[in-house]
């Protein structure tokens, strides 16, 4: 086929993602977006203007070589782009799913600029998927044993990714992690019909074949201090995530019917509740039942597009801003309406309503206007006087954040941390104050994303590397 | 996975089982608990680690079948295994040397107090335990409380063993009697500690319960296990689970531990009918054979 001309790729249209019909998907959890196919994905890799200074790259917190594994894929070259792919991303299964791509990669792509960005998410899931597929997670090279131990605390996209870094340089590694499941947010979290739990459990036994040691029901700080781990080990990784959740603090978030986000999507994903004729774990019988999520980021999509599955009759989300300043990603916003979810904007609960059983019946919401851009820059939601109003509800959800858990700040107290509870790192390593120890993810950074952490996980291994080389420096 | 070393029966529903769990033993202080999962479906459970033995690497639990997972645990044997154990979880007991102290155990909750009255005899107190059962058989361990404990009673709610009447009528001809009495420590069921909570308040006593709100990860991370603490919501599993009793609002967690009635029921019958079908095929295969 003859070099098309950047014109004649500029001409052409974004391929759609296929998905599961709105009607039939919010019904089951099975994936919503279906994937390109082979055919799709090099049409689409033909979009891409392969340009000298691919600005792209810098919108991609790890620095993918997009253009380079979008021309292996316009060439059906999928083994190879998977390699590229691999050089710089851990997880591309993940990240071409949940990545916000359009604050990210595509938001700065050139063709962005007159039309539709290139699918620099849906091409990398498509390699991932072809890789995994066709000829499975491949293990990369191992560097010969250097025979120094590191134990690795969190079994999230931080520390998987500070994992798969250190054991490729030869470090023995070993992931403790609190709960029965690997994968952290990627697990108990984001939700089947987003992310097949089949893809986190792949890139797990890619690591442990790669070598890295598992040891899950470990609480790090309970089960065994960091102190106690220095004693073992030659370095510590920290990337407990954040998972604390916050509540509104107003009335009534005690009834029943009133769960956080993380306790919902726990109940439903790691502990399988979706699953009613196996699982033990109950989770409330949404069956035509009308539920609020409060929230307007990935997590309140996530928790309204679930109670929907679970046979919620009506599912809302009430939010403070408006659309425009919701945290979620669009791809997420939009299944969520087409999926029937009604959005409350400019709305904040100040009440939960119960009956005299204790069960949620209501809410009481303030209606908001925008006032005044505050410090960052966003217009603040201010209440109307008087505009209150009352909404029978069945079940409502809060999601509205996680602060940091105190466990291993708790416990370590010469750790330092910030007036939340983040760990304090001296960002281009990941160094803590505490000799031997690096921490990154969502517990330096508060909640944020799959490849911000995975970043920060990058960042320390190589650092840790150094460290290991050398530990005198600090 | 962790080995069950022992496993038998101490009353009626109430198994108690030694497994294997070498970095939970050496950590684990008195009132802290472990979370069980006993399959790939099962639901995560927290139970009380009654007792460990750090050179045998092993933690005693006490399970009483009142459900589903409770049930199907309570099936298990010596030799057998428990998927997960998860722990220590929760703040130990707060030990000090108050003076006298009494422990009050209500049906499987004497299990849940025991390490800790036990630790409450180790620090200096004089302890005196009230162990209460509805009947004769449900009163348990009351052996191995008179091994830590100065004075040990038990009692019935049908009088058919020990003192006939409520922990609470126990406690009550104590407090009558003049004895001096600097802290209680009351484990059981919700209304057994209210009541207990409305005795000692007039006389300011300090009252310690130890809460048993339905929980998931045992970590801080879902919030599901919030109790209403002196007006505040606290989780029970990473702020508890021993809280002053004047200071819980019972009812709130009287209500929540309802939340899933009616699935536990389902499940549960699920569970009985499965086990009577398996107990009918092995009755079967020994006839046919
Ligand atoms: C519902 C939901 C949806 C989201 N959707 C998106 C999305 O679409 N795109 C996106 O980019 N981001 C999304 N995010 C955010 C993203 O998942 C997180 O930023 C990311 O997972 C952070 O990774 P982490 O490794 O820092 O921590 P986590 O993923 O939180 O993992 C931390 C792990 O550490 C374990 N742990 C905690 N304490 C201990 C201890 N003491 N000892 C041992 N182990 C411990 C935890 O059990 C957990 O497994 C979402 C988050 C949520 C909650
Ligand atoms: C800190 C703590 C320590 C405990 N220690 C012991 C102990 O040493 N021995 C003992 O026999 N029991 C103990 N319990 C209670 C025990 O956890 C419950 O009996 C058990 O979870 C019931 O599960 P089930 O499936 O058998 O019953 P279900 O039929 O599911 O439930 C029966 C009742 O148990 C409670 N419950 C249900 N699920 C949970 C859950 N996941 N977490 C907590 N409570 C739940 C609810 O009140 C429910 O109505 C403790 C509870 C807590 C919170
Ligand atoms: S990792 Fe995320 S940001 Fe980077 S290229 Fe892939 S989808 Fe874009
Ligand atoms: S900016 Fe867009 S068009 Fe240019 S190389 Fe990157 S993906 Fe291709
Ligand atoms: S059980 Fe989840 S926070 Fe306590």
């Amino acid at each position: 086929m003859p070099e098309l001309t950047p014109k004649e790729r500029m001409a052409i249209q974004r391929h759609h993602m296929p998905e599961q019909d709105p009607e039939v998907r919010n019904k089951n959890f099975d994936e919503v977006n279906l994937g390109y196919d082979a055919a799709l994905a090099m049409a689409e890799a033909e979009r891409c203007l392969r340009c000298k200074k691919p600005v792209c790259i810098q919108g991609c917190p790890v620095a993918v070589k997009i253009p380079d594994f979008i021309m292996m894929v316009a060439e059906g070259r999928f083994k190879e782009a998977a390699a590229i792919l691999k050089e710089d991303n851990t997880l591309p299964a993940v990240c071409g799913r949940v990545c916000p791509q359009e604050t990210q990669c595509e938001q700065v792509c050139v063709v962005a600029k007159k039309a539709e960005p290139v699918a620099i998410g849906y091409l990398e899931r498509f390699v991932a998927d072809w890789e995994r597929m066709n000829i499975g997670i491949q293990v990369p090279e191992i560097k010969e044993k250097t025979g120094k131990k590191v134990a690795i605390i969190g079994g999230g996209p931080s520390g998987l990714s500070c994992a798969g870094d250190l054991i490729r340089m030869g470090h023995d590694v070993t992931v403790f992690e609190a709960l029965h499941e690997i994968g952290g947010v990627l697990i108990y979290g984001i939700p089947e019909f987003r992310l097949p739990k089949e893809i986190v459990k792949a890139e797990v036994d890619g690591l442990k074949a790669m070598g890295v040691k598992f040891e899950t029901n470990f609480i790090v700080g309970l089960t065994k201090t960091i102190d106690e781990l220095l004693q073992e080990y030659d370095a510590v990784f920290i990337g407990v995530g954040a998972g604390l959740p916050y509540f509104l603090n107003v009335p009534g978030e005690h009834l029943n019917g009133v769960y956080s986000s993380n306790e919902f999507l726990t109940r439903v994903n790691l502990m399988k509740a979706y699953d009613r004729e196996h699982a033990d774990t109950p989770v409330f019988d949404m069956t035509g039942a009308t539920v609020a999520v409060f929230g307007g980021g990935n997590t309140a999509m996530d928790a309204v597009r679930t109670s929907l599955r679970l046979g919620a009759k009506k599912a809302m989300i009430v939010y403070r801003r408006t659309e425009a300043e919701m945290p979620a990603r669009i791809e997420e916003i939009k299944h969520a309406k087409e999926e029937g979810v009604e959005f409350i904007l400019l709305a904040a609960p100040i009440e939960l309503l119960g009956d005299e059983n204790g069960w949620l019946r209501a809410m009481k919401l303030q209606k908001m206007e925008l006032g005044e851009p505050d410090a960052s820059g966003r217009r603040r939601p201010v209440p109307i006087p008087g505009a209150i109003e009352e909404i029978p509800i069945d079940a409502a959800i809060v999601a509205i954040g996680n602060g940091s858990n105190p466990i291993i700040s708790k416990t370590t107290p010469d750790l330092k941390v910030n007036k939340w509870g983040n760990i304090l790192v001296d960002e281009a390593t990941m160094k803590t104050n505490k000799k031997g120890v690096f921490a990154g993810g969502d517990i330096v950074t508060g909640g944020a994303t799959v490849i911000l952490a995975m970043g920060a996980g990058r960042t320390a291994a190589k650092a840790i590397d150094e460290y290991l080389k050398n530990p005198d420096v600090w | 996975m962790n080995k069950i070393l022992e496993a038998r029966f101490i009353a009626p529903d109430i198994k108690l089982f030694r497994i294997e769990a070498p970095l939970i033993a050496q950590k684990r202080k008195a009132g802290q608990f472990v979370i069980v999962r006993v399959h790939e479906y099962g639901e995560r459970i927290p139970l009380t680690i009654a007792d460990s033995n750090e050179e045998e690497g092993s933690i005693t639990i006490i399970v009483q079948g009142i459900g589903k997972t409770t049930k199907l645990l309570n099936t298990l044997e010596a030799g057998n295994y428990i998927l997960d154990v998860v722990g220590p979880l929760g703040k130990p007991s707060e030990i000090e040397n108050f003076g006298t102290a009494v422990s009050i155990g209500g049906g499987v909750g004497t299990a849940i107090a025991f390490p800790t009255a036990k630790a409450l005899k180790e620090a200096g107190n004089y302890v005196i335990s009230i162990i209460g059962g509805r009947t004769k058989e449900l009163v348990i361990l009351e052996d191995e409380m008179k091994e830590v404990c100065d004075e040990v009673y038990p009692t019935t709610d049908d009088g058919s063993y020990g003192f006939h009447g409520l922990v609470t009528d126990k406690l009550k001809e104590l407090i009558n009697e003049g004895r001096k009495i600097d802290f209680v420590l009351a484990i059981g069921p919700i209304p057994m500690m209210a009541a207990v909570a409305e005795v000692t308040r007039p006389y300011g006593i300090k009252t310690v319960v130890s809460l048993n709100p339905i929980m998931v990860d045992g970590t801080g991370m879902c919030g599901g296990c919030r109790a209403v603490i002196n007006g505040k919501t606290m989780f029970v599993c990473v702020d508890g689970p021993e809280f002053d009793a004047h200071q819980v609002d019972f009812s709130i967690l009287t209500k929540r531990n309802k939340m899933y009635l009616p699935q536990e029921k389902h499940s549960l019958e699920k569970f009985m009918c499965n086990l009577d079908k398996m107990a009918m095929e092995v009755e079967n295969a020994r006839v046919n054979a």
